[in-house]
């Protein structure tokens, strides 16, 4: 894109509103767009359609009771919302996870990340760059996961599975092989993805050098997760900060590179997602060989009588669209005094404002599809 | 429409109507009309939250909706049923309320999830919209959280029933009985 | 550099009337933190950036915080490096009635999100903001949500906020009454 002078004679200026319903907003985003036709001037984001006040309701629910409002919290990366909120809560009240729990949360957290990544990331990425024939494809991958999830904890998509102390079932038998084959299958499918649609010419000339987003500029603005180390970062919670039993675990922390273009562009953060899909398979692998060496049925650790926890405590979890944070403080009671969720989407999305004067609209739609913004994230 | 005061629910349910077996010309069409109608039911992509990801799955290849001639449309002036997918808060409500004048008759809504039924488990809620019944006419209502595809696909069987049932020409046409 | 340092360092380059109050008790403090005066705080802001020892490059996230009893409104930054690896947790204490305190905007562009819903749903007045508006709440709206004494209003522009309970509604449950 060559630079763009904006006269005083070009005031066939427009007012357009994306939004908030529109096939390609990711959930109900209202945008905004000054533009003179096709470029644009300023896009201003309107959030806040689905803002659920769920912060507002933690302090009327029980510590635990409150593990259903927290799938709601991001319901594409359920079980990281899940997890997040157990962790605050077990770093708060000094609760110790075993070692099976921790395995089973590893391997129903790298489930919902593939799930959240093929299927809904990048199937709509393609979709809305105008590819449409791949979301089904993607849909039916995520519906194997589905199935699993389903065994494993009765739910397709808000499941409630983490609990404060560890998780609420244990893997059936017979389904550590019914996921390794299908981990098998799965990265077939990956390489079919890869011929169709990431190296597709047309779909690079899409999104390779649009939206560039410098390393400083994604520190600055807040970015994080795949947003973050597609601008060329390399840092990954599960390596760097590790929690769980993610030390125990060995997998490539991939970063953008820049291959058809320029390192933080769209098609950068594309890419990245296909690949954290190869590693998550990995780290599934891993995570069904070692879970077999702690003994069954041992999933919940000792919980004390009454949550009454007096205090405060920040953890954070690597979720599908970045690093997750829960801040939660106690006073004295059953219920939470307060508890904040940060999320990566949020922040993602203040950066769009800054990014847009210059591009195409439909680039604009590319940008947002390509930081992987949802809804429910922003608005909580 | 008229409203029976036993059951609460609208004639079109305990009348018996548009049956193949008489063979009076007005049924006989209106019978026709509602086959073609029932059959191809266009609905709205208002996929809100959650719901909204179920709704997509009941679309995608294994539960297809489009093998009963439901197409998605992102407009609302070409389609017929709305299926308001997820939770309503205050500020999309207005909207919602817009997007629903704008479908042109006959037009159908579906409820889908507890959210847009009551409000769902967002009671305590104050940005949350108790129902979407309080802002538009609501005709099924499909529970659950999310519903299963399988339930949301009898959910627009019951819409189909539903229109078989209907006095189209009568309606439409104002045709006398 | 561990929390009990870094407070030390600042409390001797700005002074105690700025940075104070050092808590860490490891049974309810599990992120160390500190009191900031809020005034100071674009000036604290700041040295943490730009200082080699601290190198903070990032806001991790701002949480307004209501305390009725105590008749102040918190004002929590958690605060990250990426180059050091360290975490660094402030709060600054502002009176109930007129909370206001300066933006960190210019230090860290990802606090300008993060102030707008801390204003939205608590009522924080953070001055030099460039745009502080309503964010995730309608712009009608009227009160602090996530304030400890809000009180709901009995409808929105005619829709109601409450759902008649079906259980009292349609009399279920009850014996019907005789003829």
């Amino acid at each position: 894109m060559t630079d763009v002078v904006f006269t005083n004679e070009m005031d066939e200026e427009m007012l357009l509103n994306m939004g908030p319903h529109h096939p390609s907003t990711h959930g109900v985003l209202r945008f905004i767009v000054q533009s003179d036709g096709e470029i644009i001037r300023k896009a201003v984001p309107d959030v806040g359609y689905l803002h659920r006040s769920i912060e507002k309701i933690g302090e009327r629910c029980t510590y635990p009771g409150y593990m259903p409002y927290t799938d709601r919290v991001d319901y594409l990366a359920a079980m990281f919302a899940n997890e997040v909120w157990a962790m605050a809560c077990e770093k708060l009240m000094d609760i110790q996870v075993p070692p099976r729990a921790q395995y089973l949360r590893i391997i129903s957290c790298e489930l919902n990340r593939i799930a959240s990544h093929f299927a809904i990331s990048l199937g709509t990425t393609a979709m809305d760059v105008g590819a449409v024939t791949p979301f089904p494809y993607a849909l039916r991958e995520r519906e194997y996961i589905n199935d699993f999830i389903e065994e494993l904890c009765g739910a397709r998509l808000t499941y409630n599975y983490h609990r404060i102390g560890g998780v609420s079932f244990d893997m059936p038998k017979g389904w550590d092989d019914k996921v390794l084959k299908w981990v098998d299958h799965f990265e077939r499918i990956l390489d079919e993805w890869d011929r169709l649609i990431t190296h597709n010419s047309i779909f690079v000339k899409r999104l390779a050098n649009v939206a560039i987003i410098s390393a400083e500029e994604a520190v600055d603005w807040g970015l994080v997760g795949p947003n973050l180390r597609a601008s060329g970062v390399k840092w990954d919670l599960r390596k760097d900060d590790a929690y769980s039993a993610y030390a125990n675990i060995d997998f490539d922390v991939p970063v953008g590179s820049g291959h058809y273009g320029t390192t933080g562009d769209c098609w950068d953060r594309f890419w990245l997602r296909v690949a954290e899909c190869r590693e998550s398979c990995k780290i599934l692998r891993q995570a069904f060989e070692q879970i077999k060496k702690w003994p069954e049925d041992e999933i919940v650790g000792d919980l004390p009588k009454k949550m009454r926890p007096e205090g405060e405590a920040y953890a954070r979890v690597e979720s599908a669209r970045g690093d997750m944070g829960c801040y939660v403080i106690g006073a004295g009671k059953e219920e939470p005094y307060r508890c904040r969720f940060r999320t990566g989407s949020f922040n993602a999305m203040s950066i769009i404002e800054y990014k847009s004067p210059g591009l195409f609209l439909a680039d604009l739609v590319a940008l947002i599809a390509s930081l992987d913004v949802v809804a429910p994230e922003i608005d909580r | 429409m008229a409203t029976n005061p036993t059951t609460g629910l609208d004639d079109r349910y305990t009348d018996d109507a548009g049956s193949v077996i008489n063979t009076r010309v007005d049924q006989m069409v209106n019978w026709l009309l509602n086959w073609g109608r029932s059959n191809s039911v266009w609905y709205l992509l208002f996929g809100l939250a959650c719901c909204a990801i179920e709704l997509m799955q009941t679309g995608g290849p294994r539960a297809d909706l489009e093998r009963f001639g439901s197409a998605p449309r992102p407009s609302p002036r070409s389609s017929d049923l709305i299926i308001v997918a997820g939770t309503l808060t205050y500020k999309m409500a207005l909207r919602v309320k817009r997007l629903f004048d704008q479908m042109s008759e006959p037009r159908y809504v579906i409820s889908m999830g507890s959210c847009s039924n009551c409000g769902g488990l967002f009671q305590y809620a104050y940005s949350v919209c108790k129902g979407v019944d309080q802002i538009i006419p609501v005709d099924i209502y499909v529970p659950g959280c999310p519903p299963r595809p399988e339930a949301l696909l009898e959910g627009l069987l019951k819409i189909q029933e539903k229109i078989k049932g209907e006095k189209y020409l009568q309606q439409r046409y104002g045709v006398a009985v | 550099m561990q929390p009990k340092e870094m407070f030390d360092v600042l409390a001797a380059h700005f002074g105690p009337e700025v940075i104070f109050d050092f808590h860490a008790d490891p049974k309810k403090d599990k992120d160390p933190w500190f009191q900031v005066k809020p005034y100071e705080i674009e000036a604290v802001a700041e040295f943490l950036k730009t200082d080699a020892r601290f190198a903070i490059d990032t806001l991790e996230c701002l949480t307004g915080v209501d305390y009725p009893d105590k008749n102040h409104i918190a004002v929590v930054y958690h605060l990250y490096s990426y180059a050091l690896r360290h975490r660094l947790v402030m709060k600054a204490f502002l009176p109930r009635e007129d909370p206001a305190i300066p933006t960190v905007v210019n230090v860290w562009s990802v606090a300008n999100w993060h102030e707008r819903e801390c204003y939205d749903l608590l009522g924080v007045l953070f001055e030099g903001h460039p745009d502080l508006r309503r964010l995730l709440l309608p712009d009608d709206w009227e009160g602090y949500p996530l304030r400890k004494d809000y009180a709901e209003k009995d409808e929105y522009h005619g829709i109601p906020t409450t759902r008649p309970n079906p259980l009292e509604l349609f009399q279920l449950g009850k014996a019907p009454a005789k003829a």
